[in-house]
């Protein structure tokens, strides 16, 4: 059993803070959900965790079984059991998942014989097509695409806890419906620890979460069961924020996409 | 060649510097003093050959003489080392350059000949865009003429290996290849020099005919203190189709200027390059996408990356004339810097005199991309290593257009090795 702690975590960007103190516990098996409105630091969140250049930490700690994940570098997060899904994979032309997925094992002292069989079963798996495998990585792919090339390089990973930063951004029912239940495979085959981060409850519908958190301005506002998600389905983030506020806009985050389908 | 002989340091300013060797011929030719004793006309006569060639030498040598040495001042020479060249250094020697020409049997068996030397065909060498290209004329010792004939459909690459040798040594490789109608032809060029500091002044003319393909690669791998002054000169009649790749990894100064003349119409020129500084070197291009007819297209696509003190400068100019209608060119120049110390300067430009075109040019420098970087990070993979890959996937698609695997994993392999020299710049 893993336990992945967030205690009273602070960060912002260019000396403004964004999460004002999160915490929070996800445990081997366990799917919590991340929801909240545009700007109530959802992508910092995740990026934090991984150690995304460009944030400031001002206070708090994050946690793998006892071991500090903010002193170590994004790579040794990774290899201690950390997987970051992105919003928005990158482009990485002449990279292929094989070649990343590779040097991956060989840091963390894996057999390298094995990432090519697991690529392969993988993609199966979750109904990514074998000419994808050869490409560059995420040039040239839809977003259902992309966001199957993460889960792929999920399965194949087999990490202790992985942060889905909204997963259900970009991408057809179908492909949501394969990357989620493989996602949930992996509580039950690997004891996968999953904190999702997304704003619709249509993920919550693939992807059945034990706990629901809502993120909203900074601060976990309210912690319940799936129940959380329905009653937001119904009545929005609206009794969560200010009267004058019902939708903040975004806060300063650099990753951000600003062509991104805000209907997506 | 170097002048003084020191390591240039610096040159993380985008200004040409003033020339520390004076290379200015602003005196009346006859009072000169002649500095370039070794390269006279008596030394170009004494090559031998026909008569033709040698009048050729001769004429070439005394052009030479009155030419004045082009200077950083130039549009063309701008951020060269130009001002460095110190050509009492060197004397032209007729071994230096040591050319090795390996033509597959399914060459000779569809007609496909080779003459270099003496047995070189009157009316076959050409002419070149400068002072270098007379002083290839009247020194090159053994021309080397490829002949394709019409129809000749050639998959099996030919190769050709120049090594150059001999402290102060100047050589002067000469390639004629002429692609006849209808014929495709793949030839892949390896230059090489010993540790010595060796001057090398290749000249390769390149006439594809209608109809006709030829795929040419130069793979540049001089020793750490050689210095070339290259050309290429290119025509492509109507319906042809030339690409020219160049990978540049060697030399301590090593320039290629690359000419692609489009003068038929429906003719297609691509120009790629990989290029890999490190140390001190600079790897310097020039291009020109010439656009005479209608109907022409043209794409290049030159990717760099230069770390610890080393430079590279890429220029490059679209011309489409009045007559080139419907021309469609595109001109991209990628560059990575690897560390604070390295230099790239990309300068694109567009001449455009009809209005029917497509046309386009991007030019990007920067470090490796730290997106990127993270993206591989947040998988498990040491940011050193990221950037290894990150690097090689950005060569690589100028690298996998190469013809045939094996080039491919040779050019693959020895970007590694460079990559290996760079590792102290990588994050």
């Amino acid at each position: 059993m893993s336990e992945l702690v967030i205690s009273d975590l602070r960060a912002g960007v260019d000396g403004k803070e964004i999460l004002h103190g999160i915490d929070l516990t996800v445990r081997s098996g366990e799917v919590h959900a991340v929801m909240g409105p545009n700007g109530s630091g959802k992508s910092t969140l995740s990026h934090v965790i991984m150690g995304r250049p460009g944030y400031e930490i001002t206070g708090g700690s994050v946690t793998l079984d006892g071991r500090d994940l903010l002193a170590l570098p994004t790579w040794e997060r990774a290899q201690a059991g950390l997987f970051l899904a992105l919003q928005y994979p990158t482009e990485v032309p002449g990279v292929s998942v094989d070649a990343v997925l590779g040097a991956a094992f060989e840091a963390g002292g894996r057999d390298l014989a094995t990432v090519g069989p697991a690529v392969r079963a993988e993609a199966e798996r979750i109904g990514f097509g074998e000419r994808f495998l050869g490409r560059d990585l995420n040039v040239d792919l839809s977003g259902g695409e992309k966001k199957r090339n993460e889960t792929l390089q999920l399965g194949v990973l087999a990490p202790r806890f992985a942060i889905l930063d909204e997963l259900d951004s970009g991408l057809d029912v179908d492909a949501l419906r394969d990357c989620s239940r493989r996602v949930e495979q992996a509580t039950a085959e690997i004891g996968l620890g999953v904190l999702a981060i997304t704003h619709y409850t249509r993920l919550l519908r693939e992807l059945h979460p034990d706990v629901v958190h809502i993120l909203a301005r900074g601060r976990i506002v309210a912690t319940g069961g799936p129940e959380l998600a329905d009653e937001l389905e119904e009545h929005g983030y609206a009794s969560y924020l200010p009267e004058d506020e019902a939708e903040p806009d975004a806060a300063a985050d650099p990753f951000v996409d600003p062509f991104a389908d805000p209907l997506a | 060649m170097v002048a003084d002989g020191a390591a240039p340091v610096g040159w993380t300013t985008r200004h040409p510097r003033a020339n520390a060797q004076a290379t200015t011929f602003s005196e009346p030719l006859e009072q000169r003093p002649d500095p370039l004793s070794a390269f006279t006309v008596d030394a170009a006569a004494e090559l031998g050959g026909p008569d033709w060639l040698q009048a050729r030498r001769r004429a070439a040598a005394e052009r030479f003489g009155a030419a004045e040495l082009p200077s950083e001042q130039e549009e063309v020479w701008r951020y060269s080392r130009i001002g460095e060249l110190d050509l009492e250094r060197f004397a032209p020697a007729p071994t230096a350059a040591q050319v090795v020409v390996d033509l597959p049997a399914s060459w000779r068996e569809a007609g496909a000949t080779v003459r270099r030397g003496d047995e070189v065909p009157e009316g076959a060498l050409g002419e070149g865009p400068d002072a270098f290209a007379l002083l290839n004329d009247a020194f090159a010792a053994d021309p080397v003429v490829i002949d394709v004939p019409r129809g000749a459909q050639l998959t099996e690459p030919a190769s050709i290996a120049t090594t150059v040798s001999g402290e102060g040594a100047a050589a002067f490789p000469r390639l004629v290849v002429r692609v006849g109608d209808g014929a495709a032809a793949r030839i892949v060029e390896r230059t090489g020099s010993d540790a010595g500091a060796v001057l090398s002044v290749p000249l390769t003319e390149v006439s594809v005919g209608p109809n006709a393909r030829l795929d040419l690669v130069t793979v540049q791998q001089l020793g750490p203190a050689a210095w070339q002054l290259g050309s290429l000169v290119a025509t492509v009649a109507q319906q042809g189709d030339l690409r020219v790749s160049t990978v540049a990894l060697g030399g301590d100064y090593a320039r290629l200027r690359t000419e692609c003349a489009l003068k038929g119409r429906g003719a297609n020129g691509d120009l790629l390059a990989a290029y890999f500084g490190d140390g001190t070197q600079m790897l310097d291009f020039r291009t020109f996408q010439h656009h005479r007819a209608a109907d022409t297209t043209s794409n290049l696509l030159f990717k760099g990356a230069v770390g610890g003190r080393s430079r590279s400068v890429y220029t490059g100019l679209i011309r489409v004339d009045r007559e080139a209608r419907g021309t469609n060119a595109f001109q991209t120049n990628r560059n990575i810097k690897l560390s604070d110390d390295a230099w790239a300067e990309s300068v694109p430009n567009l001449e455009i005199e009809t209005n029917d075109v497509r046309c386009s040019h991007a030019s990007t420098v920067g470090p490796v991309d730290p997106e990127q970087r993270f993206y591989l990070e947040s998988r498990g993979v040491p940011p050193k290593v990221a950037d290894r890959l990150i690097v090689a996937g950005f060569f690589d698609e100028v690298v996998r257009q190469l013809p045939g695997d094996d080039l491919v994993a040779e050019v693959r392999d020895a970007i590694a090795a460079k990559l290996d020299r760079v590792a102290e710049d990588l994050s």
